[in-house]
């Protein structure tokens, strides 16, 4: 059972479309395991709608851009068909649309952060966040890292703890700089999370641009 | 019967004088005659209805480029024909349907970025449960309760809704317009959220 969910103001960036894509994974990703907050999305998305209605727009060359659509509908111009994707049943620990990003970068690949705990950054289009994967062995601490600004955790399997709470899959975590606390993975299985962070600065030197991932920072 | 461009020429200059007004449950006639038997008239008092909001939405999404909107909101509209058997009126509102068309379209066009989603037949979602099944009816009755619990929504919390959905702005964006802590947006998010939330589940009741 899901514990800890979205706040409603993310959920309304991703319902608005203004919420950027990198944090957008993290939210999808936890949408696909939790009926409660898809319910919760309804409502905002209702909102949009509502909106729509409420619209007062202005009639001005709608005949004209009719006469224009309806054209291609009687050419039969065909919109772009998307094609379905194939999916891979082995693994259900990655959710869509995470797995697809994953796959996107050639599949899981960890870099090890020393004792027992690996990590994995995933490539997006955005370049205001930093998504990674963390891997952090049953019973160890998760790897010291410094916040800039917030950070949005989601648990897809096993799960970890802190003085306050225990997170499980499908568990949402948001810190910012102010919160001082110490995770530790439970005992029994790795914990395996996807950790958004407000994206590091960018580097003038290229050079330091290039290693910039193999560093992890 | 629907009038036709065809058959219907001054059905169609009547409508151009005044804009279209059509309810809830008029609209959910129309689109189920589009998915059902691609009536093309049928669409095009669908048309005459969204494509004039769906443009106004897209000029304020596009910082006013008239003429990128005009050509977003046909492409939402073309889609809106194409996609109407996808549309399930137990699950959502048709203008709650067309948002989420534009507001995709805009991510894609606009953002120049992707809009990550979840798919409901990847073996690793999880599916609603029982209890999810009387939101569903709650649904189908929104369309007004959801009117009326948006009135009761003071000024500022209304505002701030609608400067997410219609002006596109981000919560920083919007703290700094409304001159307010960026807490405070927040709050005003979480307490409007929640006022719609409890207004539409005791209409349910």
């Amino acid at each position: 059972m899901i514990e800890h969910h979205l706040d409603d103001d993310m959920l309304l960036q991703y319902a608005a479309g203004t919420l950027a894509e990198g944090w957008s994974v993290a939210v999808a990703t936890h949408l696909a395991l939790c009926p409660e907050c898809r319910s919760k999305l309804a409502v905002l998305e209702s909102v949009g709608g509502y909106f729509i209605d409420n619209e007062i727009a202005n009639d001005a060359n709608v005949s004209r851009d009719w006469e224009s659509l309806k054209a291609e509908i009687d050419a039969g111009k065909i919109d772009k068909v998307v094609p379905i994707k194939k999916r891979s049943d082995s693994d259900r620990t990655y959710p869509e649309p995470l797995r697809t990003y994953i796959e996107a970068a050639g599949g899981l690949r960890w870099r090890t952060l020393g004792r027992g705990a690996a990590q994995m950054i995933i490539p997006t289009g955005d370049e205001t966040a930093t998504l990674r994967l963390l891997k952090i062995p049953a019973g160890q601490p998760v790897p010291e890292h410094s916040h800039r600004g917030i950070e949005l955790t989601l648990v897809l399997d096993g799960s970890f703890s802190d003085e306050v709470s225990t997170f499980a899959r499908g568990d949402i975590e948001m810190a910012d700089d102010s919160l001082m606390h110490q995770p530790k993975a439970d005992a029994g299985k790795d914990c395996i999370c996807l950790a958004v962070t407000e994206a590091p600065l960018r580097f003038k030197s290229r050079l330091l641009r290039l290693i910039q991932p193999m560093l992890g920072i | 019967m629907w009038p036709t461009s065809s058959g219907g020429a001054r059905e169609v200059d009547k409508l151009e004088e005044e804009p279209v007004s059509l309810d809830a449950g008029r609209i959910k006639a129309l689109m189920s005659a589009v998915a059902d038997s691609r009536d093309i008239g049928a669409f095009e008092l669908l048309y005459r209805y969204f494509y004039p909001r769906v443009r106004s939405y897209m000029v304020k999404m596009t910082r006013g480029n008239r003429i990128l909107a005009e050509e977003l909101a046909q492409e939402t509209m073309m889609r809106v024909w194409h996609k109407a058997g996808l549309f399930d009126p137990a699950r959502a509102q048709a203008s709650t349907w067309i948002f989420t068309i534009a507001r995709n379209q805009m991510i894609d066009s606009v953002r120049k970025s992707s809009k990550p989603d979840f798919d409901p037949n990847d073996p690793a979602f999880v599916p609603d449960d029982f209890e999810a099944a009387d939101v569903l009816i709650e649904r189908q009755q929104s369309a007004a309760a959801l009117g009326r619990a948006m009135a009761t929504l003071k000024g500022g919390y209304a505002e701030v809704l609608r400067l997410s959905f219609f002006e596109g702005l981000t919560h920083s964006t919007i703290a700094e317009k409304l001159n307010l802590p960026i807490g405070t947006v927040k709050s005003r998010i979480r307490l409007a959220c929640e006022k719609l939330r409890t207004a539409l589940q005791d209409e349910a009741k």
